[in-house]
Parts: C-alpha cells; structure tokens; sequence
C-alpha cells in the first residue's frame, strides 16, 4: 500500500496522481489520508486513491505526526508521500525518526526501477541533482506543491474509511493566528514575474520595476540581497532557493547578477529574460534572452513602449 | 537561567563548488567551508536569550575547529564538535544520543540547512529526544518556563508557544548575526572545545549519484530595447 496526505487538498490531489502511477507500477493500492472532515474526501477516490482514510483531527504537526504513524502501523504501507508544505516538511521527518527510516524531502522526481524507489531531489544549493534510494521502508518522501499535475478520472471507484484514532494532545500551543496582508504575495503562483537584485541603487527605486510588474500584470520578485541584507522587500518577495521557488511563464530578471542559489529557484521558468549592466554576469548564461545595459535606461524605455 | 543548546552544521561555501566536465559531479576539494546562514541565525538567537536570560550556550557543531572558534567567538561559552558523514537519520540520531547526556532547557536550530534543504534535523532531533519542536520561528521568547515563537507559515503568522525543555527552528528574518571582535576572536582559543568522534550511525537513504543540472537556455542576447520589447510580449502569453 502506499500513502498520500497533505492537509492541502490541491497538494493532496496532485500526490495522489503521482501516487497512482506508482501504486500501478507496484500493482499496489494508494490510500490518502485526511486529517480533517472538509467534506472533499469524496474528491481524493476520484483523482486517484483506492482507499481514504478519514479522521477527524486538526492539521496541527503533533496530531498528523500521532495519526499518520499509527495508520502507518495499521497498514504497513511501503511508501509514504507527503505534500512538501511547511507542516508537512515537519512531519514527514519526525514520523521518519518514530519509525527509524530515512526520509527524502522535496522530490522532483520519483520513479519505480526494478521494483525500487529512485527518488531525486536538489543539494548542494540546488546546482546539483542526487539520486537517492530507501535503505528501509516505509520509504518516506515529500513532494513540493505543484510539482505533479492532478488527474481526474470520474469512473474510478473506491471506500472512505471513517477512523477514530486517539492521538495524544498537541504539546505545542497555538496562542493566535495573524493573516499575512489579503494582499499577500504568493509568487509561487504568479505566472509572470519581474524580479529585481543588487543592480538597483536605491529603495525608492523600486518603483521602476514595479511599474514594469504591474503592466506585465505580474508579480514583483527580488534576490537575496533585496530581501536578506538589504531588506527593502519582504521575505514574500524572495526568489531563490533559501527563498521561494518559482515556476512562471515568464520571468525577469532586472539588475540580478544570477547566483547559483537564485538560478536554483527560477529553473522552472519557461523563459527568462536577463536586464543587466554586466556582460560578463552570470545570469546571460542562464536566460533565455538578455539584453546588456543600464537598468535605469531599459526599464523605463521598456515600460513605456510596452504602454503604446 | 536557560542553558542552550544550538546545533550547527558547517557546510561548502557552495558558491566555490566546481563541476567536473566529464562527470558532472560536484569537485569540493579545497573548496572553503563556513557556518551554514540559518544555523548562525540560531546562535545569534540563543547568544540573545542568554544576554537577556542568563545561562549557557554550548554549540554542538558538525564540523571542524574552524566553524568552533567562529561560534565560540560569537559568544558561545563551549563548543562540541564531531564529525558525520551521514544523512538526516544518521545526524539526528548522534545529535540525540549526545544531548542526551547533556542537561538543557532549550535546543536551537536553523530551519534547514543550505546546501541540503531538507529541513529535517530539527523536527527528528525533537522527536528522537521526546521533547516539543516549534519550526519556522521568525521571533522568539522565554517567559515563565515556555518558549513563544512567531512561526512563519505559508498563508499566515502563528504564535504558539511549548513549555521548556523544547526545541526551536529559527529562520533567515530572526536576526542579524553578529560579528565577532578581533579581542573577541583571540578570546575564543581559550574556550572549551571537545572533539567527540561518534560510532558511524545508520543511514536511512543512501545517495546514488550527484550530477551537475545542464542549463538548457536560449541565451539569445537583444540588440535593443525594441527587440527586448518584442520577446517580452510574445512570451508574456
């Protein structure tokens, strides 16, 4: 058997198609797991899983960690996937640990070969991709958000299990919740962005590429420096591997010099476009069109022919 | 009084890693190395806890004499360190088998590592020890025995706190490490540093390759701003 859960539904049907495939591929069933009653369980059967498991908990870590080790202990399953969210990045290794097994985070890939688990997964600042197996099972994987696409399939069939479980009482304490603005900033999910680094002089300039985000209809990026040192954006704004990983249709890179680490969080663009005063910046060997020059004079020049 | 424990990891200044032409792997040999970002986060927070607090700062740290007198010199009263050629598994299970001997109120770590970012030691760490975690803490404190932390998740800000002992996750926006004196740094050799060499523990993944990604871009470059104005349009749809 094999298990899927993320508390994030649309996470959890994208797992649920990888899950299949690989449940196919090992003639094996594919169970999701649902830690809340959301009432889209229903949904899980058709993108995918054979069986849900359904509790009724919150998605808090010490509780998913409690719920998802004892069904663990139920069912034996060989494969464990697990939405490569915030909570899931916490709880993948410590049900990891309960059980003694290795755990590879953020997969990008995941491939059945001579009935084994071949997983892959970025190291080294993301310049590098390691192929890693399980040496125990379960074998225990994250998968980032909108890696895999969901796939419907309306003729399929299968059971909702209803699970009392008795888990043990969270010993962290949630005290309050603050929204991040309405307004906050999802860049994972932009399909345009124009992102802006090092090359910009001062704050205040930041206007400039704004204005060209805001004709592009897309949302406003920046390096490390921006964001860590500088700190003129938000951490939301962070493009990079320490920051956000991006996958837009477009992405521009105004004044960014293109470390390896940035280079790392755009390599899911489908173009990128390069703005920068330095020939020799790395960031020409890494997009797809560039143009050298002063930021200062494109951007503007840009923007305004973009408005005619 | 809070004694401290924070765990480091010193890492490839990644940056310098070459790729070999022919393999594709990774050459970091004589590459320099250097305290991993978040990991000097956390020290930098446990160093403020104790100037506030009171208490000790012992920094456990994979890794050699460098990355000790660094964290020493930043104000850590002692170091550990040991050396581990394993993976999440197998650094958790010697991080726990060494704090477990120790006496302590409260474990920091960075989020994740930055070469690796698998954000697993801390969470592992807590469970092996049996004690609560709090991840992703964007500002902490130390009140009446708890620990409250800011934590900064996808959609939202959550404050939660856990009774001590617990351990801590801390991220990039904490605080802004800071640097060591020359007088600071001389002080640090008169510190304690223990090297432990710990059995080779089990490792839960076994890594089977590691191959340098191939860029596989256009690198076209525009004329002028026309052109540039042209690919924009096309491509933005």
């Amino acid at each position: 058997m094999i298990f899927a859960f993320s508390e994030n539904i649309e996470t959890a049907l994208e797992l649920l198609a990888k899950g299949r495939e690989i449940a196919d591929s090992l003639k094996s069933e594919l169970a999701a797991i649902s830690i809340e009653r959301h009432g889209k369980e229903e949904s899980y059967i058709a993108y995918g899983a054979d069986t849900v498991y359904s509790i009724d908990s919150e998605p808090q870590a010490d509780l998913v960690v409690d719920c998802i080790f004892s069904l663990t202990n139920q069912n034996k399953p060989e494969i464990l996937l697990i939405g490569g969210t915030k909570l899931g990045r916490e709880v993948a290794p410590r049900i990891a640990q309960r059980f003694g097994v290795g755990c590879a985070t953020d997969c990008i890939d995941l491939s059945i070969e001579q009935e084994q688990l071949i997983v892959k997964r970025f190291v080294l600042g993301g310049r590098f991709i390691a192929t890693q197996r399980f040496l125990h099972k379960p074998r225990i994987v994250t998968i980032p958000p909108r890696r895999f696409e969901k796939k419907l399939d309306t003729n399929r069939n299968g059971e909702i299990i209803e699970n009392t479980l008795k888990v043990a009482k969270s010993r962290v304490l949630v005290l309050e919740i603050k929204d991040k603005t309405s307004q906050a900033l999802k860049i994972e999910e932009a399909d345009i962005i124009v992102s802006v680094g090092r090359g910009l002089k001062k704050k205040e300039d930041l206007n400039l590429v704004e204005s060209l985000a805001k004709i592009l209809g897309g949302a406003l990026g920046c390096s490390r420096s921006v964001a860590a040192d500088l700190k003129w954006l938000p951490e939301e704004h962070w493009v990079g591997l320490s920051g956000h990983k991006v996958k837009p249709k477009l992405y521009i890179a105004v004044g960014i010099s293109g470390q390896a680490q940035h280079i790392a969080g755009i390599r899911d663009a489908k173009t990128i476009i390069a703005i920068n005063n330095d020939p020799n910046a790395p960031i020409f060997k890494a997009c797809d069109y560039g143009i050298v020059g002063d930021l200062y004079e494109i951007v503007p020049e840009l923007v305004a022919t973009l408005k005619a | 009084m809070v004694d401290i424990i924070v765990c480091i990891k010193q890492i490839f200044d990644l940056g310098q890693i070459k790729v070999d032409a022919t393999s594709k792997r990774p050459i970091t040999e004589g590459v320099a190395r250097k305290i991993s970002d978040f990991d000097k986060n956390a020290l930098e927070e446990t160093l403020r806890i104790k100037e506030k607090h009171g208490g000790t700062v012992l920094a456990l740290i994979g890794g050699t004499k460098e990355a000790a007198k660094e964290a020493l010199a930043m104000g850590a009263d002692e170091a550990v360190i040991y050396s581990a050629d394993t993976d999440s598994l197998g650094t958790a299970t010697i991080l726990a088998e060494i704090i477990q001997k120790m006496k302590y109120d409260l474990i920091l770590c960075g989020e994740a590592s930055v070469d690796e970012f698998s954000f697993q030691t801390g969470p592992r760490l807590a469970q092996a020890l049996g004690i609560p975690v709090l991840t992703y803490a964007r500002k902490m404190e130390i009140k009446d025995n708890e620990v409250i932390v800011e934590r900064n998740l996808e959609t939202r800000y959550e404050v939660a706190k856990a009774r001590l002992p617990a351990l801590v996750t801390v991220t990039k926006e904490i605080n802004e490490p800071r640097i060591p004196t020359l007088l600071q740094i001389l002080g640090a050799s008169k510190k304690k540093l223990t090297e432990i060499s710990p059995a080779k523990p089990e490792s839960g993944v076994e890594t089977l390759s590691i191959t340098a990604i191939e860029m596989k871009r256009k690198e076209v470059i525009l004329k002028d701003i026309k052109e540039l104005a042209r690919v924009v349009i096309s491509e933005k749809s």
